[in-house]
């Protein structure tokens, strides 16, 4: 792009616009930015529905932006008790929802935004899934996406802990918890995290601090390395062939069309019904029946009492089932040093992907039915463990998250094996269009 | 610099020694960003032990008290309860309580100073949820039917008996611990501390 810099420069036509174009030009890229990411990068002609996605992760990254600092004016991190015996914190919240004018709104933006930006980054990952996107050349969008997802994970939670009410605390007090079954350091790691001997005030604080400030300063970096990689090497489509291998005489790919105007249309009609699904959600059901906002959460923290039934919310409930599917000590590591274990690895295995696929071709359409199959005993574990994870743990139940935990693993772990003994059909020389 | 110039060692030598000094300073640029996250002064000094009255506490009956931010259980067991702890020891993990999750004067059957008066922190010592209390046996209390009296933690299913003792094969590592703790009379005790004042 910096070679094209110069050559891309804007030649005024005479116009004033054209003068002002030139003017920046000469000073700043950019006619050359836009051209190379917008209206001369070039994408597949043949994105489908599964494509939706990551612009409306990006679209949702904004609003939560933009939110976040609507709330951040009227929020108060505190967790001592004001003169009515209610944590300054919790009433903060209140107030917001019920004084603020617009305040109502303003939060049920950023709390359902919260649970809209998991939908999106799932489904945006299993579209991967679906047409082998982090498979050579795109390795490191992938990894940069999986620290994306890793990012969010830590954001969602230190502003799951904001409002505090009981699901913010003692979902806060499992999670930090989990760093005690380090060996040796365990405790005192814990103790650093918190800033006191058990959640209180000083963990709220911190918290607030990483949600507003250090996570999305990293998440909008990443968010940017994530596109710059893709725009390097340009887009994977649902046939999973390389659009750039066949380009005509000016060599632009015969498959691509330029991302605006044509995606960025296609795009702006996906916000629109985005929307549509959002607003119903903000407007008339912003609680989603306690799936985006926990029914416990509307009591105010209590340091004595864990609520009958504690679950995190949706978007974290897959791993926390596999937590709780180690039940067993085995090699002279306790159940819980194991469950902390195979949580994290459910979300480190993901970064592993590029290189256990083994397949000759990127996209499902071509797979043969082993990786079918797989996929999908991979999609329904995920979802019985999520769902799972919202109930309270049975006998019964923990045995199916455990059959759950191994499919899952089996997923990742058999991948080098069954992707690459796969009977695939021919890869098609063009897109085709379905 | 051409490429046929000599190297000056000299110079190549203080670029690295400065490069690694400068490396040096920035690495311990972190330590008081990483030292300002832990405890600090007023939260170190907070904790002070707290004084009970458990003179209305009675038999089967099971009271809270709140000490460093955790809740204290303090439990009444009937004649029934203690003499049930003999009859699922092999059911439980650490039945002689040999992990140090209690002080030497708790490290019994019962795992208290006197036989009838459990004080244990209410914090399972798998990921610090608060069980909930089960105390009636069988399935009264919502457990299997088998069920001999305990807590159940609501987070992630582990069991300990009224003896705090975590049952076998459950996600919790460790029984609960007991706080040091003495009494001052029959009535009343202190939590947070075993040294009798004078």
């Amino acid at each position: 792009m910096a070679g094209a810099a110069n050559y891309q420069k804007y030649k005024s036509d005479g116009s004033r616009l054209g003068d002002l174009t030139e003017w920046v030009d000469a000073r700043f890229p950019l006619t050359s930015t836009w051209r190379a990411h917008l209206s001369e990068y070039y994408a597949p002609k043949n994105f489908n529905f599964w494509y939706y996605f990551g612009s409306l992760a990006f679209l949702v990254l904004v609003l939560q932006l933009v939110t976040g600092i609507f709330l951040t004016m009227h929020y108060k991190p505190d967790a001592s008790l004001n003169s009515a015996g209610v944590p300054v914190a919790f009433a903060a919240v209140e107030y917001i929802m019920r004084d603020v004018p617009w305040g109502w709104l303003i939060r049920y933006l950023h709390s359902t935004g919260a649970s809209a930006f998991f939908i999106a980054v799932y489904l945006h990952m299993f579209r991967a899934l679906l047409y082998g996107s982090y498979r050579k050349p795109r390795e490191l969008i992938w990894i940069f996406g999986v620290f994306i997802y890793l990012c969010l994970m830590a954001e969602a939670f230190a502003g799951y802990l904001l409002p505090w009410g009981q699901m913010s605390y003692w979902g806060a007090q499992v999670i930090i918890n989990l760093f005690s079954a380090i060996p040796l350091i365990g405790p005192e790691l814990t103790v650093w995290i918190r800033g006191d001997y058990v959640v209180g005030d000083a963990t709220l604080n911190r918290m607030f601090s990483f949600h507003v400030v250090a996570i999305p300063l990293v998440l909008i970096g990443i968010v940017a390395v994530h596109v710059a990689a893709l725009h390097e090497v340009g887009s994977n489509n649902p046939d999973g062939i390389e659009i750039k291998k066949k380009k005509d005489e000016r060599g632009i790919p015969l498959d691509g069309i330029p991302f605006h105007p044509y995606y960025t249309v296609k795009d702006i009609f996906g916000v629109m019904v985005f929307l549509i699904f959002f607003s119903i959600i903000v407007f008339f059901a912003p609680e989603l029946g306690g799936y985006f906002l926990e029914f416990n959460n509307f009591i105010p923290a209590d340091p004595l009492v864990t609520p009958q039934h504690i679950a995190p919310v949706w978007y974290f409930t897959p791993f926390y089932s596999i937590l709780r599917a180690n039940t067993v000590n085995f090699f002279w590591v306790d159940a819980k040093l194991w469950g902390v274990i195979f949580m994290g690895l459910g979300v480190m295995a993901f970064f592993f992907l590029p290189w256990l696929d083994r397949s000759p071709v990127k996209s499902i359409r071509y797979r043969g039915p082993l990786y079918k199959g797989a996929l999908a005993i991979f999609v329904v574990a995920f979802l019985i463990l999520g769902y799972l994870g919202m109930l309270p743990p049975t006998p019964g139940r923990t045995i199916v998250a455990q059959v759950c935990t191994v499919l899952y693993f089996l997923f990742f772990l058999l991948m080098p094996i069954y992707s690459r003994l796969d009977r695939c059909t021919p890869e098609p020389e063009r897109v085709r269009w379905k | 610099m051409s490429i046929d110039e000599e190297l000056d060692c000299g110079r190549r030598r203080l670029l690295v020694a400065t490069a690694a000094a400068g490396g040096v300073a920035t690495v311990a640029t972190v330590v008081p960003f990483v030292a300002s996250m832990a405890p600090s002064e007023r939260a170190k000094a907070a904790g002070a032990p707290v004084e009970v009255d458990i003179g209305k506490l009675g038999p089967g009956q099971m009271m809270v008290a709140e000490w460093r931010g955790k809740p204290v259980w303090i439990v009444h067991r009937t004649p029934e309860m203690i003499a049930g702890l003999r009859r699922i020891e092999d059911r439980v993990a650490d039945p002689e309580s040999r992990r140090d999750m209690q002080p030497k004067y708790a490290k019994n059957p019962h795992r208290s100073i006197k036989p009838e008066l459990l004080v244990v922190v209410g914090i399972c010592t798998h990921l610090g949820c608060s069980p909930t209390e089960k105390l009636k046996p069988g399935a009264e209390s919502g457990v299997e039917a088998d069920w001999p009296g305990g807590f159940l933690c609501p987070c992630h299913g582990s069991t300990f008996d009224l003896a705090g003792r975590v049952y076998k094969n459950k996600p919790a590592p460790d029984n609960l611990e007991v706080p040091p703790h003495m009494y001052l009379s029959d009535s009343r005790i202190v939590i947070g501390s075993d040294k009798k004042a004078v």
